[in-house]
């Protein structure tokens, strides 16, 4: 008896102590781009969830507004508290840079999470992105393709004429379109932008419907364009003929994947992102992984992760897709 | 019996004792909220109070600080300025935009001074000469000013070169660049409003108009000269913000106007004019930075930091005409 609860005395500090000397001392922040954003509520479970289980401390703050300076005080708040990490999702890709490089003189890592400070890498340590932005277009034409047998016209409903990011996946869906021949029988007819308003992509859609009778399937890589062109299939009544796809948020697609309209769409993990990222800072503190261009880590359900150019760190390598039977496991 | 006698005689009120003079004031209610929100933010979070984090703090609203400062005087004399925030803003990205395109650094920061100073004389000819209300004029002009601004930057930021960074960085024994301006300038305005002529007069023009034309006092010319200053300290200001921050976009100080107009109010400066102080403001410039500073330390979220600053202001505009009341002279 005396021996079982000394083992047990003994145990419990030592798992205390080693913990002690691993994490507990390490503070990490996550600076959001504003407060009440279901997306980065998602991405702030990740890092709670992952603090949980590898013992850091953890806190999220954000400014009322996602204005390019309103987080400026935050940060500071940071460096006077002495905290080990700071994450960001930047509201500006430069008004930041001053109080990043004053952070980093005090030897606080800098990493910027679900988006970059483009074209000025050097004031942050590392960034963690959603996932391979290379391979977006060519997932979302294999998600569209799987719906539609492979076979027919699709079009794609875009946000504006100048969005760099959707730009960059539509060139991806015509290189993939033109190049793989597994495609060869589907043709891709129009490129429409709404414009990520609600009526201009109800317009579109509706003016796609019109324009192309023949119209199989349609591709709509932005959460506004989706949930429009979802909702013109889902009240004409249409969803067996042409099926929707794209990039959506599943808390608003939630009500057409449960009535069929639409079958599955895709986005990447905000959750996975700060699960990552918290795996990363204590990783870069304890000394167990490093931050150089090349390196490999691993991470628990995430499997390894490689550090690529520019200290740029995917968290996922494809898309997620969302349907019916894994919808209600987000929440974002 | 004897409050009959005084009401039947009209004796002249006793004159208050000096210390209810010094004492019961809008200023002291500032301060004794300043030492508050010093001691409240000192229980909130350990890591409060340092004095160097404490100026550091104050760099990030310096700017704004000073332009709130001299629209005290603006607003003293009867008027009010809604687009300082908006000035700041087309001024720096003109200088910026002027620098980028190959202009020499000097000469691009006299542009946005001079572009201040133009766009001082904007507000100052629809309000002086054309007789506008100055509320209607300036929140034109703020939109105007901003548009501008959005024209020559785009949605793009316009990068500084490094050399020209960190206004907030140099030290003058110890306290940033921006503090010590800051200091600096409201000690100068401070002497001028309460020890000068003009100052008087500015008082008198915000008091009663009317009055003070009768006795000579020019009154045009003293408030074309605050539009004229409140535009090209603006422009300082703006050209200052650059300097922080290393980049120009249009949407500098986006909202700024809000937060000087509440650096008077909180210092106790009458909107309606004729009554105030720049000692109230710049405690009140204090005080903003203290309390925001504090929460934020503290890791409070934004909702409740914006619930405590609406308080603060309302707790400041009643005791403010409160004490007016009180002291009708």
């Amino acid at each position: 008896m005396f021996k079982r609860s000394t083992i047990a005395v003994i145990t419990a500090v030592a798992l205390s102590a080693g913990n002690a000397a691993i994490a507990e001392d390490i503070d990490i922040v996550f600076v959001g781009k504003n407060t009440g954003n279901p997306y980065f509520d998602s991405l702030t479970d990740g890092f709670v969830d992952a603090c949980e289980v590898i013992s850091c401390n953890f806190e999220f703050v954000a400014p009322a507004t996602a204005e390019a300076t309103s987080q400026i005080p935050f940060l500071e708040a940071q460096i006077q508290r002495g905290v080990d990490v700071i994450a960001i999702s930047p509201n500006s890709p430069d008004a930041l840079n001053q109080v990043f490089a004053s952070a980093r003189e005090e030897g606080i890592i800098v990493m910027t999470v679900n988006g970059d400070i483009t074209g000025n890498e050097e004031y942050r340590d590392a960034t963690i992105l959603p996932t391979d932005f290379t391979k977006v277009g060519a997932d979302q034409v294999e998600i569209v393709g799987s719906l539609i047998g492979y076979e027919g016209e699709v079009a794609i409903l875009s946000a504006t004429t100048e969005a760099p990011d959707q730009n960059f996946w539509i060139e991806g869906m015509n290189e993939t379109i033109a190049n793989d021949a597994k495609y060869a029988n589907m043709t891709l007819v129009a490129t429409v932008y709404g414009d990520d308003q609600p009526e201009k992509s109800t317009t579109e859609m509706e003016a796609l419907l019109a324009n192309f009778p023949d119209l199989k399937g349609v591709i709509a890589p932005t959460t506004v364009g989706i949930a429009a062109a979802a909702q013109v299939v889902q009240s004409r009544g249409i969803s067996d003929t042409v099926k929707v796809t794209g990039l959506g948020l599943p808390s608003e697609m939630r009500d057409f994947v449960k009535d069929g309209t639409v079958e599955g769409f895709q986005l990447w993990s905000p959750y996975n992102q700060g699960w990552l990222a918290a795996h990363f800072a204590v990783g870069l503190k304890d000394g167990s992984m490093t931050n150089e261009v090349g390196a490999t880590f691993d991470v628990p359900n995430l499997g390894t992760i490689t550090i690529n150019e520019n200290n740029s760190i995917n968290t996922q390598s494809a898309l997620t897709t969302f349907n019916a039977d894994n919808i209600d496991d987000f929440d974002f | 019996m004897s409050d009959s006698q005084v009401a039947f005689n009209r004796e002249p009120v006793a004159a208050r004792p000096t210390w209810h003079v010094i004492l019961v004031r809008p200023e002291s209610m500032t301060l004794l909220l300043l030492v508050a929100g010093l001691v409240g933010a000192s229980i909130l979070s350990p890591f409060f109070l340092d004095v160097n984090y404490i100026l550091r703090s104050f760099t990030l609203t310096a700017e704004m600080s000073l332009v709130a400062l001299v629209l005290t005087l603006v607003v003293i004399s009867g008027e009010i300025d809604l687009s300082p925030a908006a000035n700041m803003a087309l001024s720096a990205c003109l200088f910026a935009w002027m620098h980028d395109a190959g202009l020499a650094l000097p000469l691009a920061v006299l542009v946005g001074l001079l572009a201040g100073l133009l766009m001082g004389a904007i507000n100052a000819f629809m309000t002086i000469r054309l007789q506008l209300p100055s509320i209607i004029v300036t929140i034109g002009t703020l939109i105007f000013y901003r548009g501008l601004a959005q024209v020559i930057a785009g949605d793009r930021s316009i990068r500084l070169p490094e050399h020209f960074i960190g206004i907030n960085t140099v030290m003058v024994f110890g306290v940033p660049l921006p503090v010590v301006i800051f200091v600096v300038s409201a000690i100068i305005l401070g002497l001028v409003l309460g020890t000068t002529v003009i100052g008087r007069q500015i008082y008198q023009i915000g008091t009663n108009q009317n009055a003070a034309l009768h006795a000579g006092i020019n009154a045009k010319r003293i408030k074309v000269g605050l539009f004229l200053l409140l535009g090209v300290v603006s422009a300082a200001a703006g050209i200052m913000a650059a300097s922080r921050l290393g980049s120009v976009r249009y949407d500098l100080v986006q909202g700024g106007e809000l937060q000087m107009v509440l650096m008077a109010m909180l210092g106790g400066t009458y909107i309606f004019g004729g009554r105030g102080t720049i000692l109230g403001t710049f405690l009140a410039a204090w005080l903003l930075v203290i309390v925001s500073t504090g929460m934020t330390v503290a890791n409070l979220m934004p909702a409740i930091q914006l619930t405590v600053l609406g308080i603060l202001l309302i707790v400041a505009i009643i005791a403010t005409n409160f004490i007016y009341a009180r002291t009708q002279r």
